[in-house]
């Protein structure tokens, strides 16, 4: 009896410890959260959380073109202008610059010409650019100085770089003013051929003496980039620098807006150029200097990016006006900028991760995939998205804007059967472009994020029409207030006066059969295809798909052999002239390897582009635009597609928050609740501890009877 | 055993030499350099001039095998393939095609692949063994009936599948661990708990299936029965002698991984945010950068010959009667 007690004791105490462990758990699940990924440290304090999906290539503001690498660069890098936040259509203010400067035109005897001076008379534009004095850069070593007043860190052996792995090895860290020079060394590193800018082609056909620097160090590649002149770029003084452009080119002051034209010192250039930089990965391209409001001060771009408040930010203020309806976004109107102390960026390459932590409250602000999508988005009555209940519950908050940019099918012009000018390619064009039901493509394929495009031009670009003035006459019909798709027996009819009745040559009584190139081969694409084929089906003509790798994709653009295909165009600059040059002759993709992808080639187009590109916006620029798209329209050298919608999520937390598509250093706007925040995180994140119990118990269901299984087989007899 | 070693040594060089040759002519079939210049150059505005200094700054502007425009050695030294490759032979893998030092991101990178593979190898490799001798101890019982059930349905199901389940509930619904992410040092452990619970679980099927075979082999020996009879207890029949004797059939799967796993894995690194090499292996075959592509596969051919000759070692610790000769 006692020995049976005693076992019966142990089971007891064995009991009361699993009791204490759940219970300390319990415990320990009420009062904190498990699941933060971030530092215990980190908590209510006042930092953004966003993240990365592809890891930037280059952070060099000379090389950096994409829009990842975008949203960390313009933190860090101050061009001398930028967009307005809140104010549409887009409107260019100073940001280094003391105003946005007005280009003053010359003739080719150098004499200055008035304002309205006729285009072919101006020989190049001026733009002074006059900076604001006292704007420093951020601390970092390559300006660090001795008690001389020498540079510290300029002339650095291996061995000196021994002990240094990383930039806060170094131990001094420096500043200096923002120069003039600055600008004009950057423009010069544009030319260098060694640094491989995506925009030296472009600017060596606009700024003055561009080309020839870049060839003179492609003969020389040592040459020192301050001690060579570049006979377009001058710095006046230490505050004033000029810029010349080729003839007359008023789209060139938007390029002033983006990183290529940001400062760059040429110490730093020099301190990261140092043998043994390259070998520890401290390279200019990955560790960027800047004046802006944040500075990168950990780089792990495998992992997490952090960008730290600069110390050194010049002052600069929230804009106190907006467009109606701005309230919400005006009540920090003339305070001081940046309110956020640090950005983190964390890679996120799947998207199931990030929404669910997006939901969890561990990121600040969220896209929405198409999976994802019906959790997220309900329609109203009236059609207008919003979030979900639940979704709004959380106080979660959604942020819609039309990106000016455009998503559209393209006709190879180059092709004997859909290309050409004649009038039954283009009656061909006019079918497919009605038989092609985009509203529907929009509702199946993109979850109603996007507007069916009436022509190039998206909404919020000068140029552009709404309502009945914007319709494309050629596809659409106005009725009942609003655009309404030709019906498919129009589509037909036309196809038939195209010499294809009912589908079929009339000549050869063959079927019509088109081809889509395309790189996509996956399960989606299947779905997309299939739709494709439908559509085409309704007027009898066969598709054929012809998928393909990326590669042999772009090459059959190249080379003209694909007959239609997607494709895709992200403004650069919200000016007509950055969507109308994609049909410009001379930008034809096959001839001159231009971004005219469907090689359309219309004469007329040509010449009134090439008008309507170098005036100001004005109702004559208005009329040309406006004649362009129609010759467009009629030509149908694309399927216009649709503008691409972006719906964009952000916690309660996050104020100050206006999608802005051009402007990219929208963080400095932005205003964080961190202690909200962290009082919603723990309550959205508390431990669910049941399950663990429930596994405690399974666990014990199994062990107790296989242990005792065990005992009656060990003191059994032998079989 | 050193001449056996070293005779394997030398096999290695012309496999290596074929893994290289083979990479090569499989990447470039798909890509051509200027294909490469475009895809690190972007889809805007990318000009011949563009391509053409990308690729002479890349060394991607001479002849892939042979140079018909030189002669003698030249023919074959002035070519990407040999300029390219005898580096690597000196594990000197240069820069990757957007210009960070590959050595280097390796050198980053193999420390978390790490945090995830070893423990992952090794809990693994206790968790199958442990349940494999269960199985073979409850034999012709409900429980292994149910265990073989249950191993069967395990290898049915997608490692996918083990990774999206473990998230959703795990982390999303009962809210104990990160999602995803990573962090150094000790606070690592919160982030690495979840991947190495699914890459044990996910494993655990096919693993303690395979060895239970084995252990049912050995179990029917006449040794076990012999120290049946000498009173020994079952488990330490099993965990003592089955377990060693069945030791040569388990080292051969599982001695030529351990080198590997510096590797890391490719989708469990994606799914948890792990910035391992599997991540960047992954990463790198997405942007076509062939620098790193043929460092990694380059690596990993050396890591699996290290792995073939620590086998043949093993063999000879557990089997005294093995000489390698």
């Amino acid at each position: 009896m006692g020995g049976g007690g005693t076992i019966e004791w142990a089971k007891l105490c064995a009991m009361r410890n699993w009791f204490v462990i759940f219970t300390v758990l319990c415990i320990a699940g009420c009062g904190s959260t498990w699941n933060d990924p971030y530092p215990a440290s980190d908590r209510d304090k006042s930092i953004l959380y966003l993240a990365f999906t592809e890891r930037p290539r280059h952070l060099d503001p000379a090389r950096s073109y994409s829009e990842d690498e975008a949203s960390i660069n313009a933190q860090i890098y101050e061009p001398p202008l930028q967009y307005h936040y809140l104010k549409r259509p887009y409107t260019l203010v100073p940001l280094t610059a003391a105003a946005v400067p007005r280009p003053k035109y010359y003739d080719a005897q150098n004499r200055l010409l008035p304002q309205d001076a006729d285009a072919k008379s101006i020989a190049y534009s001026l733009y002074e650019i006059r900076l604001k004095p006292g704007i420093h850069y951020q601390p970092h070593p390559a300006f660090a100085r001795d008690e001389n007043g020498k540079l510290l860190y300029q002339n650095l052996t291996r061995k000196d770089l021994e002990s240094i792995d990383d930039l806060a090895d170094f131990r001094k860290t420096g500043t200096r003013e923002l120069l003039a020079s600055d600008y004009v060394y950057e423009i010069k590193r544009l030319a260098d051929p060694r640094i491989q800018s995506p925009i030296a082609g472009l600017m060596s056909e606009y700024i003055l003496g561009f080309r020839e620097f870049s060839q003179r160090l492609q003969k020389d590649p040592a040459a020192d980039l301050s001690k060579c002149e570049m006979s377009g770029v001058e710095a006046r003084d230490r505050y004033t620098y000029t810029i010349k452009v080729r003839g007359k080119y008023p789209q060139f002051v938007y390029w002033l807006a983006m990183s290529f034209f940001a400062p760059l010192p040429p110490e730093v250039d020099h301190f990261y150029s140092q043998p043994g930089m390259a070998g520890k990965n401290l390279v200019l391209d990955w560790h960027p200097v800047g004046t802006g409001p944040y500075m990168l001060t950990e780089n792990n771009p495998n992992s997490r990016m952090v960008l730290m408040r600069n110390p050194n930010f010049h002052s600069e203020t929230y804009p106190s006006s907006g467009m109606p309806g701005d309230e919400a976004v005006l009540k920090d109107a003339g305070k001081t900028l940046p309110f956020i102390d640090q950005v983190v960026f964390s890679r996120e390459k799947e998207s199931i991760p990030y929404w669910n932590k997006f939901l969890q409250g561990y990121y600040d602000v969220s896209g929405i995939t198409s999976d994802n999508f019906d959790q997220a988005i309900t329609m109203s009555v009236q059609g207008e998205a919003q979030v979900s209940k639940d979704m709004a519950k959380q106080g979660i908050e959604l942020k819609t804007s039309v990106a000016p940019s455009i998503r559209y099918m393209a006709f190879n012009m180059l092709d004997p059967v859909v290309g050409g000018n004649s009038r039954r390619a283009r009656l061909l064009r006019q079918a497919v472009s009605i038989a092609l039901d985009f509203e529907e493509n929009i509702s199946i394929f993109a979850n109603g994020r996007g507007i069916p495009a009436q022509g190039p031009l998206p909404p919020g670009i000068f140029g552009y029409h709404s309502g009945r003035d914007g319709i494309n006459p050629v596809v659409y019909d106005w009725a009942d207030g609003e655009a309404k798709r030709k019906s498919i027996m129009e589509a037909k009819k036309l196809l038939a006066d195209a010499g294809y009745p009912d589908g079929r040559d009339s000549e050869t009584g063959k079927p019509l059969v088109l081809y889509l190139d395309s790189t996509g081969r996956g399960a989606d694409d299947k779905t997309r295809f299939d739709w494709y084929r439908k559509e085409f089906a309704r007027i009898n003509i066969q598709l054929e798909v012809r998928a393909t790798d990326y590669n042999r994709f772009q090459e059959k653009i190249r080379k003209g052999s694909a007959q239609i295909f997607t494709w895709g165009w992200n403004a650069d600059y919200p000016d007509p002239e950055n969507f109308l040059f994609l049909l410009y002759g001379p930008q034809g993709k096959v001839k001159y390897g231009g971004e005219n992808s469907a090689n359309y080639d219309n004469p007329e187009y040509d010449r009134l582009f090439e008008k309507m590109k170098n005036m100001e916006n004005s109702p004559e620029r208005q009329a040309i635009i406006d004649r362009m798209v129609a010759i467009l329209r009629e030509d149908s050298p694309w399927m216009w597609g649709f503008y691409p919608k972006d719906y964009q999520l952000n916690h309660v937390w996050l104020s100050n928050l206006k999608p802005n598509q051009m402007a990219r250093n929208n963080v400095k706007y932005l205003r964080i609740d961190a202690k909200l925040r962290g009082r919603m995180r723990r309550e959205w994140n508390r431990p669910v501890l049941w399950p663990l119990a429930f596994a405690i118990m399974g666990l014990g269901l199994i062990v107790v009877p296989a242990l005792r299984y065990y005992r009656r087989r060990e003191e059994g007899r032998a079989k | 055993m050193i001449a056996y070693l070293i005779r394997r040594l030398l096999y290695a060089v012309p496999i290596l030499v074929g893994v290289n040759l083979l990479t090569f002519a499989l990447f470039f079939v798909v890509n051509t350099p200027d294909d490469m210049a475009r895809i690190q150059l972007g889809i805007k505005r990318v000009t011949p001039d563009a391509i053409h200094n990308w690729k002479v700054a890349h060394g991607y502007d001479k002849p892939l095998f042979f140079n018909p425009g030189e002669s003698g050695s030249n023919f074959f030294t002035d070519t990407i393939f040999f300029e390219k490759s005898v580096p690597m032979f000196r594990f000197e893998f240069g820069r990757s095609d957007d210009g960070r030092d590959i050595a280097q991101e390796i050198e980053s990178r193999a420390g978390p692949s790490l945090e995830i593979a070893l423990p992952v190898f090794l809990i693994g490799m206790m968790t199958n063994v442990s349940f494999a001798l269960m199985m073979a101890f409850f034999r012709a019982t409900l429980v292994d009936v149910w265990g073989v059930v249950m191993c069967v349905a395990a290898m049915s199901i997608s490692g996918l599948f083990y990774i999206i389940g473990g998230q959703f509930l795990v982390a999303k619904l009962w809210h104990w661990v990160p999602i995803s992410g990573f962090e150094a040092g000790a606070s690592s452990l919160k982030f690495v708990i979840l991947p190495v619970v699914i890459g044990v679980a996910s494993g655990l099927g096919s693993g303690a299936r395979w060895y239970r075979t084995i252990f049912l082999e050995e179990i029917g020996r006449d040794y076990v029965r012999t120290a049946k009879a000498k009173g020994i207890s079952e488990i330490r029949v099993l965990f003592h002698h089955v377990l060693r004797n069945g030791l040569i059939p388990i080292l051969t799967g599982a001695v030529v991984v351990i080198p590997s796993l510096f590797m890391g894995s490719l989708i469990m690194e994606s799914f948890f945010g792990i910035p391992g090499l599997g991540s960047y292996t992954l990463d790198a075959i997405n942007s076509q950068d062939f620098a790193i592509v043929r460092s990694m596969v380059f690596i990993g051919s050396v890591l699996y010959i290290i792995g073939l000759m620590l086998t043949d070692i093993s063999y000879t610790l557990a089997d005294p009667r093995i000489r390698l000769q």
